[in-house]
């Protein structure tokens, strides 16, 4: 996972749900360079063909709600996109995104489709290069950056190792 | 300090003596759920681990695209079938044995009160109805489960919601859920545990408390639990897997906030496009419907069908309109035919189908043309849910949605 980005971003509204990100009928693949051609296909069709490595999506609140489809954050990931910023997530989708390292930054900012951010994830700082404008955001706890850092899979394999040996 | 009842089931499995709001902690889950949608990625991840999974606590549902709706489900559904031959897992419900996934962790015996399970989908909230903490998870995590029979979380702060007094007629679970999600908003739970009290939740039957619990999420809630009581014990009398113990919240449990309804001033609801918070009583909407559909974790019971059928009984579904109906198992099917409903239901001219997710997702069997419009018994009506993206879902309790099957527009049952 990088700790700086520098992205442009897409902007989205509020109750972004994981039905607009990635539609239930691409449910039948978990590979996520293949979800990525369909990603918010019905909402935003430039999308899945506009979106470039280290693009970032910025958004109003409760975004990822719905469905509890991994499908969703892979998707994001597939398409390039390096973290999430919104005021808040739903649940599911915030674990599923923390688990396989989608980083999600709970801050309310200012930033149109095509600014141009720097994001840095360690200290907490976002600045819109474009407005000029700079936010700060509370870093994870611990224990979620870990796995954020590692993954979820990562993980699970160094528990199991402990449980081993144990 | 006291504690809720998620705090308390979230302390037991951790394995502590209490836990506080916003703690994060490692805990022992009672069963892992996943369906044929969510199942395939988690067995891929699955492979990773060089493990065998805990197959007792492992259950495998297929539900969404099946019967196979195309090759790629085909091949979904295939992948879940091996896995669950691989490793021997007995709880697996194929096509023709179980039903939507929720309707079968709760009618098996899986759900039971103070349990922690989890389920990678959304709805695992529905067996808070039952006094158990359960919530969907990601297939990653389903799958890390599956391998160790732990996963963290987060202790969510509580919400306390009581409903006094009593329903009026045709209304039902699915309309106290929605004035809740209408009043707080579809994150007005986020992150949260929604403890539900009150006379008018313990005089509903089971089957309606199921329907609120079921919808907890479409206000962003981790879980909807209602404390267990002589019916959920009854019911659990000669299905449940293994033993329980009910837990219930402390005196002075801490709650985040406290809501009160009246039931009396609830009525037929509907949420219309495209949130579940937009709501409206039923007798406000003045819409014409195209189809009308009967079925899902949230209202496909057989005491929803009960109530659809009779109202349907010696009338007709609107010519304009397809009502179709969906059990939402195997043995909600099996019932309703031995009760007449379905017979009912087929001389009303609906079309009835076998228990699978298929409509209510937009998955298949049902889907919506552009522009069109339907009323549905179902938990989510967002953008695309049911079909084309300029296509609508209005939710409703199965009284509305047979009401309006007959006159064509969102209709309260009480006109008829
Ligand atoms: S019936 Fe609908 S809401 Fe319930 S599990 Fe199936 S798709 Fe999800």
């Amino acid at each position: 996972m990088k700790k700086h980005i520098e992205g442009r971003v897409w902007r989205f509204a509020d109750n972004v749900d994981t039905d607009q990100i990635i539609p239930a009928k691409y449910l039948v693949t978990g590979d996520r360079d293949e979800l990525a051609k369909h990603a918010f296909e019905n909402v935003r069709p430039e999308f899945a063909e506009g979106a470039k490595d280290g693009d970032v999506i910025v958004s109003g609140g409760n975004f990822g709600s719905g469905s509890s489809r991994e499908h969703a954050p892979r998707a994001l990931l597939g398409a390039g996109i390096t973290c999430v910023i919104a005021p808040s997530f739903a649940r599911i989708f915030f674990r599923n995104s923390i688990n396989i390292g989608l980083p999600l930054i709970e801050c309310e900012i200012d930033a149109a489709d095509g600014d141009i951010l720097n994001v840095d994830l360690e200290n907490g700082k976002i600045a819109n290069k474009s407005t000029g404008v700079e936010y700060t955001f509370p870093s994870l706890p611990d224990f979620l950056m870990k796995l954020l850092d590692i993954g979820l899979i990562e993980n699970t394999k160094r528990k199991l190792g402990t449980k081993r040996s144990g | 300090m006291g504690m809720t009842i998620a705090e308390k089931i979230l302390a037991m499995h951790a394995g502590r003596g209490s836990v506080s709001p916003k703690e994060i902690v490692d805990a022992t889950i009672d069963y892992v759920m996943v369906n044929d949608v969510t199942g395939l990625p988690a067995f891929e991840v699955f492979e990773e681990f060089d493990a065998t999974p805990i197959c007792e606590k492992t259950v495998l549902i297929q539900d969404h695209y099946v019967p196979n709706k195309d090759v790629a489900s085909a091949e979904q559904a295939k992948s879940m079938r091996n896995f669950a031959r691989r490793y021997g897992i007995e709880n697996h419900f194929d096509v023709g044995r179980g039903g939507v996934c929720h309707q079968i962790m709760i009618e098996e015996g899986f759900a039971a009160p103070g349990r922690l399970i989890v389920g990678a989908d959304s709805h695992t909230c529905s067996y808070g109805a039952l006094g158990a903490l359960s919530t969907g998870i990601g297939s990653s995590e389903a799958a890390s489960a599956m391998a160790t029979g732990e996963l963290w979380f987060r202790v969510p702060e509580t919400q306390k919601f009581t409903v006094e007094g009593e329903l009026g007629d045709y209304v039902m679970g699915k309309d106290i859920i929605l004035n809740i999600i209408g009043d707080i908003g579809v994150s007005g739970s986020l992150y949260k545990s929604m403890e539900i009290y009150g006379s008018a939740i313990v005089l509903l039957p089971l089957s309606d408390r199921i329907t609120i619990s079921n919808m907890a999420i479409e206000a962003g809630a981790k879980c909807g639990i209602i404390p267990p009581d002589e019916k959920v014990f009854s019911y659990l009398n000669d299905r449940v897997i293994g033993d329980y113990s009910p837990v219930y919240a402390d005196e002075d449990a801490e709650y985040e906030d406290t809501f009160e309804y009246d039931a009396a001033e609830i009525v037929p609801m509907v949420a219309k496009p495209h949130l579940p918070e937009n709501v409206a009583p039923a007798s406000e909407v003045d819409v014409t419907i195209d189809q009308a559909y009967l079925g899902s974790c949230t209202n496909g019971r057989i005491e929803d069908l009960r109530c659809a059928a009779e109202i349907l009984a010696g009338r007709r579904v609107h010519p304009d309109v397809r009502m179709i109906v969906v059990p939402a198992s195997k043995s909600v099917f099996e019932e309703a035919l031995r009760e007449g409903l379905l017979e009912t239901f087929m001389a009303a001219d609906a079309y009835v189908a076998g228990p699978t997710c298929g409509a209510c997702l937009g998955g298949y069997m049902g889907v919506l043309a552009d522009g069109e419009r339907c009323v549905s018994s179902t938990n989510r009506n967002f953008i695309g849910r049911m079909g084309h993206k300029d296509s609508e879902v209005y939710l409703a309790n199965p009284a509305v949605v047979a009401a309006s099957a007959i006159t064509g527009r969102i209709t309260d049952p009480g006109d008829i």
